[in-house]
């Protein structure tokens, strides 16, 4: 196994983190695993649940295929076992936002079994996570506490919704590679389809294992993190929860095995429930329900329109478009942008449109807080400007104006880089006369800098520099510098 | 005009399309009968308006010659089937007045086919019982009466039952979950029959133990039954456990020829204590069905003694599940508590009566951590062995003969304090629900105390035609015609 560079120090020596995680993952259904009741969220609270959602007496799961067809694509889209023969069982426990007392699950034979995701890690190497299982189960309703001073009230909406529940072996060794692995996770569901990833609205969240060791040593005892809703809050409950384990045990303490809340007011993890508090599930197969069986030939019509996945994506952004696994990688974390390159890059430099997407389009969005589809530039945009470049047409430097311009402007005016540069007179200057006037002037009006360049001959950049400066930047770079040389005498 | 309450459903049928009277006067007899007799504690809800309402449509839809198949009959309805608008309570505290806004499709079948709602029937709580004492409105008595002795109608289905032998409808729905059609049936000289698991669809019906539940007639007579279970049955998409196939005209297969059927006679069910006039009945009834041209054979049903133990751990084991939604959150009755877990055990502690605490917490038991392999997987092993059984023995023959009960009906009160004693009621009919199968009992004589006694038909899965075949001629060979005493009439 790899060395783990990832240690963390304590007082007695360097500790290693454990860390598995299983995510739930709502699946992108309009209507519920058993239900026909709608799933949309921010629904007014109780308008979204049907008989059998309120658990009314005589009421009867029927499941939902689709939610059925979209597991099975997750499974194949993390390369796992498909089980076309699995069991829902009954997790009974009492709660009020719970309307049957149990919870309709998978516990032993589940529809998705072993498989295996890869993670990109900082250095640039490539790390295997192994997913143990992936099952569907119903999500429960919502308990509102501050609607009354005594009373609690319950919100059923999403009680019965389904989700994905997608657990990891315990394979990661850092808050990082833990952050890493949620965001390919979402990433190749957001690209499958089966789920939305908005963690935000609590379709995607994590429960995380924690438990640290000595390296070598056998696994300590591990501590639940309950549903945590971003990755940002993973990092952080990680992080405190490792070190609160390493300072427990050389102060002399046992970590016990407990079920922890994460407050991403304070930073902190604190306990919920101990193993002695936790509850006894009782999971017994739901007589309600037949076993979940399907034929090969629906595992294989749903495995014919599995798009590209996050990985082969990349490659094949390596391979045909010659980019960094970098840039390649920054691209493929969403199906959108990908695609927005892919579109943008068509008959273009595609190193030049990875950099431009990146440096300015992502830029640009990210602090417009805008999503690639409301994109004021269209794909086009960037792939007609990147070829108005290449040809000379306008400098780099405009460019940046041009792109701005065209940001500003929004995807309404809809105006073409080059009537951009037409209409601002951004047009960079080829012509070798203007050039040249230009930069005799410079050097005319700087005899003691020409003196100095003669000595150290670095100091030609100052004079390109003032002669882009006096061309408004549209003198072509490349000419310039030419003629600096020759007129210094450098060449 | 004869008593209208006498007749029958298919003589009655005929006797609405020969418009010999009208489906209103039907519908009127009975409730006037009904509302006489609150000493039988048969039906805990009348729903004379609806009924009569419901029998004036009728009428009109005989007038226009567009008569239904159980168009103007009145009938009973277990309080175990939800009934849109009216209320209903499984006959526990814990369901308060519950009125569900929707309709079983069982009862909704029937209300297409034309009959007519008289009431909600009194049955044990939650179905959770052999004698009908277990019930929030008190303990149904049966009509049958030995000297003075009030007796217990059978159960779960005791208002069923009570309610078609006494003629307050002249026919019932039930369910049967571990013999609660047929053991009732079998107390009141009535005919219950429990269709395949599957065959009707459960949705809407209070769920007990949902691998056993399932809903069926009781009537007077097989034709009647045969009648009820063409309108009962359905494929229905809300129930996934309900299975697709076409409904047969059962009322068709009563053809009465028998000749050259297999009957077997498994040797398992002579158990000890029989008394010998049940043990004489069932003789009895083998020599009536060689005497019509069956060939009578011996079988072997193996683990039929291990049957009434893996059942009081399934069915238990589903039930606590099945009622945990009962928790004074959305519905029912709710006690008021200090906090969440306290409103939970004061809302179930006074909203449960003793058998239905009992069963949950058996249930919990066996499936709780380290019980669970030990109880409920090896009950489920036992389920399988005794579905083999049926399945070996059904090489050899095409329907079996058993005694329905180990006893006529006994006394009120009498074994409420000896839940075991209570559970070998089912002793004979508690293997047909393990394995999934059809079965009926027919009344076939009475005992020296002038009890009714029944022989009990299983048949094979989806076998209703060749089961109800064979029991119209068992019946017939009966000649049983007897009616308990109307001591009860107000």
């Amino acid at each position: 196994m790899a060395e783990n560079k990832n240690l963390i120090s304590g007082a007695t020596g360097d500790w290693e983190i454990v860390l598995g995680l299983e995510v739930h993952a709502q699946v992108a259904s309009k209507a519920k695993l058993f239900s026909g009741a709608a799933t949309e969220f921010g629904a007014e609270p109780n308008s979204q649940v049907s008989l059998v959602d309120a658990a009314m007496p005589g009421m009867l799961p029927v499941i939902n295929w689709f939610c059925v067809e979209q597991a099975v694509r997750t499974g194949l889209g993390l390369k796992a076992q498909i089980n076309n023969y699995s069991v829902f069982d009954r997790k009974n426990y009492f709660y009020p936002d719970l309307p049957q007392g149990y919870q309709i699950s998978q516990f032993q034979q589940p529809i998705v079994g072993e498989g295996a995701i890869e993670i990109d890690l900082a250095d640039g190497a490539v790390k295997e996570i192994g997913i143990e299982r992936l099952h569907l189960e119903q999500d429960a309703g919502k308990s509102l506490h501050d609607q009354h001073p005594n009373m609690s009230f319950v919100d059923l909406n999403r009680s019965g919704v389904a989700l994905m529940e997608i657990v990891s072996n315990p394979d990661m060794r850092s808050a990082a590679e833990a952050q890493a692995y949620v965001k390919k996770l979402r990433a190749i569901l957001r690209y499958l389809g089966t789920c939305d990833g908005n963690m935000e609205q609590g379709s995607l969240r994590a429960d995380v294992n924690v438990s640290v060791r000595k390296p070598g040593d056998e696994l300590g005892t591990r501590c639940e993190i309950k549903n945590v809703n971003s990755i940002r809050f993973i990092g952080q409950a990680i992080e405190y929860e490792a070190r609160r384990q390493v300072d427990l045990i050389e102060d002399g303490g046992t970590v016990e095995q407990q079920t922890r809340l994460f407050d991403p007011k304070t930073g902190e993890t604190r306990a919920m429930r101990s193993k002695e508090e936790a509850h006894d599930y009782r999971y017994f197969p739901d007589p309600d329900l037949l076993p979940l069986e399907f034929s090969q030939e629906f595992v294989d019509e749903i495995a014919k329109d599995l798009p590209e996945l996050p990985d082969e994506k990349k490659a094949r952004f390596i391979n045909d478009y010659g980019l960094t696994p970098y840039d390649a990688g920054v691209l493929v974390g969403e199906a959108e942008n990908a695609a927005f390159f892919e579109s943008a890059a068509e008959g273009q430099d595609a190193k030049a449109v990875a950099n431009m997407v990146i440096g300015s389009v992502f830029a640009g969005l990210n602090k417009a807080d805008l999503d690639i589809a409301d994109s004021p530039v269209s794909a086009a945009q960037v792939g007609q400007l990147v070829g108005l470049i290449a040809d000379d047409t306008v400098s780099g430097r405009s460019a940046k104006e041009v792109f701005e311009l065209m940001f500003e402007d929004g995807p309404d005016q809809g105006k073409n880089p080059a009537v951009i540069i037409e209409e601002k007179g951004l047009k960079q200057v080829t012509d070798t006369g203007a050039i040249e006037a230009a930069v005799d002037e410079v050097i005319d009006a700087n005899p003691d800098k020409v003196a100095q360049a003669k000595e150290r001959p670095k100091m030609a950049g100052w004079f390109v520099g003032q002669v882009m400066q006096a061309t408004g930047g549209k003198a072509n770079p490349q000419a310039v510098n030419k003629l600096v040389m020759l007129k210094l005498g450098l060449e | 005009m004869t008593d209208l309450t006498q007749l029958n459903l298919a003589d009655a049928r005929d006797g609405l399309a020969k418009k010999q009277f009208s489906a209103v006067e039907l519908t009127q007899a009975h409730i006037d009968r009904v509302s006489a007799s609150s000493a039988l504690n048969a039906y805990v809800l009348e729903t004379p308006e609806k009924a009569l309402a419901m029998a004036a449509e009728s009428d009109a839809k005989i007038a226009a010659g567009e008569a239904r198949p159980l168009e103007g009959l009145p009938i009973g309805v277990k309080d175990l089937f939800c009934t849109k608008g009216v209320r209903t309570t499984a006959c526990s505290n814990i369901l308060g007045d519950f009125t569900p806004p929707y309709e079983s499709t069982v009862t909704q079948n029937l209300w297409n086919d034309g009959a007519v709602m008289l009431g909600k029937l009194n049955n044990d709580e939650f179905a959770m019982g052999s004698s009908n004492e277990t019930s929030r409105f008190g303990p149904v008595v049966n009509p049958w009466k030995a000297g003075d002795t009030a007796l217990v109608p059978g159960g779960s289905s005791g208002g069923s039952s009570a309610a078609v032998a006494a003629r307050l409808g002249i026919a019932a729905t039930a369910t049967d979950t571990g013999g609660s059609i047929r053991q009732p049936a079998a107390f009141t000289g009535t005919v219950g029959l429990k269709p395949t698991y599957g065959r009707c669809s459960r949705w809407g019906i209070v769920a007990f133990a949902s691998s056993f539940d399932q809903a069926g007639p009781i009537t007077h007579t097989v034709r009647d039954a045969a009648m009820m279970l063409s309108s009962m049955a359905s494929f229905d998409k809300r129930d996934t456990t309900s299975v697709e196939r076409d409904v047969p005209n059962y009322e068709a297969a009563l053809t009465g020829d028998i000749k050259g059927l297999r009957v077997g006679i498994p040797q398992e069910y002579r158990v000890d204590n029989m008394p010998a006039e049940i043990e004489k009945l069932w003789q009895q009834g083998i020599e009536w069905l060689k005497a019509a041209g069956a060939e009578i054979v011996d079988v072997s049903l193996p683990h039929t003694k291990y049957a009434l133990p893996a059942y009081y751990i399934i069915a238990p084991a589903e039930a606590s599940s099945n009622l945990a939604r009962y928790d004074g959150v959305r519905y029912g009755a709710r006690q008021q508590g200090t906090d969440i877990d306290d409103m939970y055990a004061q809302t179930r502690a006074a909203g449960f009566g003793d058998e239905v605490k009992r069963r949950v917490m058996i249930g919990t038991y066996a499936l709780s951590a380290g019980y669970y392999d030990a109880y409920y997987v090896k009950a489920l092993q036992v389920r399988r062995l005794i579905a083999e059984d049926f399945t070996k023995a059904y090489e050899k023959c095409d329907v079996l003969l058993t005694p329905t009960t180990p006893s006529a009906a006994f006394e009120i009160g009498k074994n409420v304090e000896d839940p075991l004693e209570m559970y070998l009621n089912d002793v004979f009919t508690v293997t047909v629900n393990l394995a999934g199968l059809p079965g009926i009992s027919v009344p076939a004589g009475l005992d020296g105390d002038g009890l009714p006694l029944g022989l009990q038909l299983i048949g094979q899965a989806f076998g209703e035609e060749t089961l109800l075949r064979t029991a119209g001629v068992l019946e017939q060979a009966a000649g049983f015609d007897a009616q308990p005493q109307d001591w009860w009439s107000a």
